[in-house]
């Protein structure tokens, strides 16, 4: 599987696959939250009849389109990329990852994408309970479509519900509501979109607090931030649950991931959380260079072992537990993984020879042994391990996921603050009286999109080596195409992402210092 | 349901569904057919906006469509989906990029502070029409002809040539079909112009460049068809699926599938009519026969390139890594699990539909624009 593929070639792809993604990131939150703003907007419109509701659905859905199109522009690359730069793990696994692509299709970008045309140009043409569940259709749309992509990535984070043939050498489905309601992908539907909403009310809040610092627009400005401040509030309170959850799949399915967000190298029963930790230049370990010392930590005992199973004194295993193994704990050194992994691959080269060879009572037979499932578990599930050179390259990234993961988990807790104090002080009618809180508001907008990036880097860089956890090497997944051509793309990509990027920022900002229009005129 | 039908069953209801994407694609891209007609059919600025609106209500379902094609490819026939993708790098990334700029363009090309200028996106559309279709018709023109892949028994793909499917242009038969669908686009282009736009102008300007598009479409297509009535095509052996050359394969085709064949020819005279009637008779309706013959003629073209025993993307550069339906295709847990997916499609097909009649029912005009709160 890995013979003559080019480390610089899986770089730049998946340099390639990272900035494409990251882009298409910037403008999908917004879309899934600001939708669902919008249409609880219309429907308040609706209710009360009050043409200011309509005002301020109107311009937050002008912002929506604009948003709208840059996402709908930078993901159609990523779909297809799967196909262009990761061609060999899209025919190996293509019989579960790609069903979930192309029901996102069918069910939901056609809903999104047929009602979106109703919800901008059909106000003078369709009834208002028509438009209004246009509306809805569409942020739901949105949301339905985030659903089926996370399942595809939850599926890479922790594969289940199908089974290795070796006649055909591929994955294959075997149930596919194991695939659509396993944990990691229930908790990870729920934290993205979440986390979603919470950056579209901080995003409405900051331009509202513009206005308001600019003494115009403020009732328009205030019945904003109030909707945002209550939705963000009820969604940041979701998203930590939701990312509980998660961090304790994590730890479940994917331990060195989980070691690596908490720089835990050494395992322990009633382990502590890091709560906040500068990563230092020293290498604790002169094997493995991503294994640098805490210059500061700040640690609060016992509370990982709960996060990650539930009970204070459980043990967690760290980066060299999980390296060297454990076996007091039951954790499996790497070495041996390795070794299983290389019996599974050998079992599966005898199958081959002796079906080529014409042996076929022999290759019957290894085949039941193969597709046994004490066979699939003791030494399928480490299929990849078999390619696996050096053990040290199963360690992940220590700084970028730790970092990414506090980034995201300290602006999770000044997100509650923030939203408690924008309701608090709308309520009280003192809002426009403070300047200072206003002016963070506009601040905690690049924030909001910070930690939602961190949250997938933290995802995606953690789960390396791997491109789907402990059976195929992201190594192993890459097209076989000259590094120039991916060079090419890639900076392709580059300039034209940057360029609509700032094209985007332009005509938005011009259209938040518009601002909303008295209704009833054309623009 | 699905249980209980066969694998080869499977595998051609999902080759059906695929094509019948293909063919709505074909359909749809009138949006990249009309968007190379902007500065050809409008005199006046508004003019060009009434055009740039009227597609700009459409461009999202032939977006979409072709996000839906690819994601049904992958799910139906994995291994078509990484070997052409992962092949034919350039020609696919050409495509998608002629994509990925549209889809800004129409938002964002009157807005004010656009630094770029709304000249600018006019050219990103028109840079869309052209590379669209003709890449498209060229690649699917491969189906035919060939590509320059091998496949190694991981199935891992290489290319034969460094241009990565680029290469394809080459052939003239593949050119043909592109160039083809090139001029039917914009035929339908015009046609929904006629249909949807209430302009006396707009509507003879129109219907005097559907004459000057119908021709070399005519010639593009005449000769794409009789070519591959004549030519030698890729045939694969029952059970041992060996992948041979055999003499006049596609003409044989059409032979034994006589309900393929009529559908053809239906979609063939649609097509025609909805040219021929609205040259003689004027009228608006003429989209509605040259789109529903676009997807009948179409969608029986690709059933033709891969339903008895045909290789739908032979390999002329390593014969026996051609691929099919059967030896490229899902699982059949995947393909039955799929096709019940798969019966929700009329559902959405019927609401597009309703949408696309309730936004429809009164032409667009000037008046229209200026009351309208998101013009583009
Ligand atoms: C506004 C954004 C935001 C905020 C405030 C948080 N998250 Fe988050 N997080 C995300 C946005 C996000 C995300 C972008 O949506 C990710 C990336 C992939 C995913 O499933 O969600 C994510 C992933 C993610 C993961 C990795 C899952 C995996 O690897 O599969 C964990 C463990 C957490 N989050 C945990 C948390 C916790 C404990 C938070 C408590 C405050 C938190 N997140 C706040
Ligand atoms: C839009 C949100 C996402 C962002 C910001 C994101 C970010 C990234 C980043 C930073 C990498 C590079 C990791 C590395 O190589 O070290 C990456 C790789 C990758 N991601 Fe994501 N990702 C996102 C969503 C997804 C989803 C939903 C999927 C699958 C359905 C996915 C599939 C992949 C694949 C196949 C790779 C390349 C192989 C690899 O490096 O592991 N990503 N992504
Ligand atoms: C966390 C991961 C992702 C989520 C939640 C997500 C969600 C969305 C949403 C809501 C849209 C609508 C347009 C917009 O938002 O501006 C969209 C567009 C799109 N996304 Fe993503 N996406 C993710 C990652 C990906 C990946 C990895 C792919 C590749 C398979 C992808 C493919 C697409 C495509 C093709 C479009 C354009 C579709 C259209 O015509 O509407 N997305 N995505």
């Amino acid at each position: 599987m890995l013979d003559g593929i080019n480390v610089a070639l899986v770089d730049w792809s998946r340099a390639q696959f990272a900035l494409t993604a990251m882009y298409h990131w910037i403008f999908v939150p917004l879309t899934l939250g600001l939708g669902i703003l919008v249409a609880i907007m219309e429907t308040l419109y609706v209710k009360t009849g009050n043409p200011e509701w309509k005002r301020i659905t109107r311009f937050w859905m002008t912002l929506f389109g604009i948003n709208f199109a840059i996402g709908v522009a930078t993901g159609i690359i990523l779909e297809f990329e799967f196909g262009t730069n990761w061609s060999n793990y899209s025919w190996f696994v293509g019989d579960i990852f790609g069903a979930p692509l192309a029901i996102e299709g069918i069910l939901a970008f056609f809903m999104e994408s047929t009602f979106i045309a109703i919800m901008f140009f059909g106000w003078n043409k369709v009834s208002k309970s028509f438009h209004l569940t246009a509306t809805w259709l569409t942020a739901i749309g949105a949301n339905l479509s985030a659903l089926w992509i996370l399942v595809a990535n939850a599926w890479m984070q922790k594969p289940v519900g199908m089974v290795f043939n070796p006649d055909t050498a591929r994955m294959e489905m075997t149930s596919f509501w194991e695939v659509l309601f396993s944990p990691m992908a229930v908790h990870k539907f729920l934290h993205t979109t979440s986390s979603s909403f919470v950056l579209a009310a901080i995003f409405v809040i900051g331009i509202s607090s513009w206005y308001i610092l600019k003494g115009r627009d403020i009732v328009f400005a205030r019945k904003s931030i109030v909707l945002g401040a209550v939705f963000g509030f009820i969604a940041i309170i979701y998203t930590i649950f939701t990312g509980d959850s998660s961090a304790r799949d994590v730890a479940h399915y994917q331990p060195m991931k989980f070691a690596a967000f908490e720089g835990l190298y050494n395992g322990s029963e009633g382990a502590g959380l890091v709560a906040l930790g500068l990563i230092s230049q020293n290498t604790a370990d002169p094997t493995n260079e991503n294994l640098k010392d805490f210059t500061v930590k700040i640690e609060i005992p016992n509370i990982l072992s709960y996060m990650a199973f539930l009970n204070w004194n459980a043990f967690v295993p760290g980066i060299n537990d999980l390296i060297k193994g454990n076996e007091k704990y039951g954790v499996l050194a790497a070495a041996d993984k390795i070794i299983r992994g290389k019996i599974a691959i050998e079992k599966l080269k005898a199958f081959k020879e002796a079906k080529k060879s014409g042996q076929i009572a022999r290759a019957d037979s290894l085949k039941t042994e193969i597709m046994s499932p004490e066979f699939q578990k003791n030494y399928f599930s480490y299929f990849g391990y078999g390619y696996i050179a050096d053990v040290n390259t199963l360690i992940p990234s220590v700084a970028f996921a730790f970092y990414s993961f506090h980034i995201m988990v300290v602006l999770g807790m000044y997100f509650i603050f923030f939203f408690l104090m924008a309701l608090f002080y709308t309520i009280k009618g003192k809002i426009h009286k403070k300047k200072t809180f206003l002016r963070i508001a506009i601040w905690t907008i690049p924030l909001a999109y910070l930690a939602s990036q961190a949250g997938w880097v933290l995802t995606e860089v953690g789960r390396q080596p791997w491109v789907i956890q402990d059976l195929m090497p992201t190594m192993a997944a890459v097209t076989k195409i000259s590094v120039g051509a991916v060079q090419v793309t890639f900076w392709l990509f580059a300039i034209i992402f940057t360029t609509l990027l700032i094209a985007e920022l332009k005509i938005m900002m011009r259209q938040i210092k518009i601002g909303p229009k008295t209704e009833g005129g054309a623009k | 349901m699905f249980e209980s039908l066969s694998l080869i069953s499977l595998q051609q209801y999902w080759w059906l569904i695929v094509s019948l994407l293909g063919a709505l694609f074909v359909f749809l891209m009138f949006v990249q057919g009309g968007e190379t007609l902007f500065f050809t059919i409008a005199k006046t600025k508004t003019e060009k906006s009434l055009l740039v609106n009227t597609l700009g209500r459409k461009w999202e379902f032939t977006f979409t469509t072709l996000v839906t094609f690819g994601g049904a490819f992958f799910a139906s026939f994995p291994l078509f989906y990484a070997t052409s993708f992962g092949g034919a790098y350039w020609v696919w990334f050409a495509i998608l990029i002629s994509f990925v700029i549209q889809a800004v363009s129409y938002e964002f090309r009157k807005k004010p502070a656009n630094f770029l200028g709304a000249k600018t996106f006019e050219i990103f559309l028109f840079i869309n029409g052209l590379l669209g279709p003709v890449l498209v018709g060229t690649a699917v023109g491969t189906f035919f002809n060939g590509a320059m892949f091998s496949l190694d028994d991981m199935k891992h793909v290489t290319w034969g040539t460094p241009f990565r499917g680029l290469e394809a242009v080459l052939t003239f038969h593949n050119l043909a079909l592109g160039l083809a669908v090139l001029f039917l686009s914009r035929i339908l282009g015009l046609l929904y112009f006629m249909n949807s736009v209430d302009s006396e102008p707009i509507f003879e300007r129109s219907k005097k460049h559907l004459l000057y598009n119908t021709v070399p479409f005519l010639v593009f297509f005449l000769y794409f068809v009789i070519a591959l009535l004549f030519k030698d095509g890729f045939a694969y052996r029952s059970g041992t699926g060996e992948i041979v050359v055999e003499s006049y394969k596609y003409l044989h085709n059409l032979l034994v599938m006589p309900i393929n064949t009529l559908m053809f020819l239906a979609g063939v005279v649609g097509v025609l009519w909805g040219i021929i009637s609205t040259l003689l008779k004027g009228g608006t309706k003429g989209i509605w026969f040259a789109g529903g013959g676009t997807v009948l003629t179409v969608w029986a073209l690709l059933i033709l390139a891969a339903f008895n025993h045909t290789s739908f993307y032979p390999s002329v550069f390593d014969l026996q890594s051609s691929l099919t339906i059967e030896n490229a295709s899902s699982s059949r847990f995947t393909l039955v699990s799929m096709s019940y997916v798969s019966l929700f499609v009329p559902f959405v097909l019927g609401y597009i539909w309703y949408a696309w009649k309730s936004m429809n029912n009164k032409k667009i005009s000037t008046e229209e624009l200026e009351q309208e709160h998101h013009v583009y």
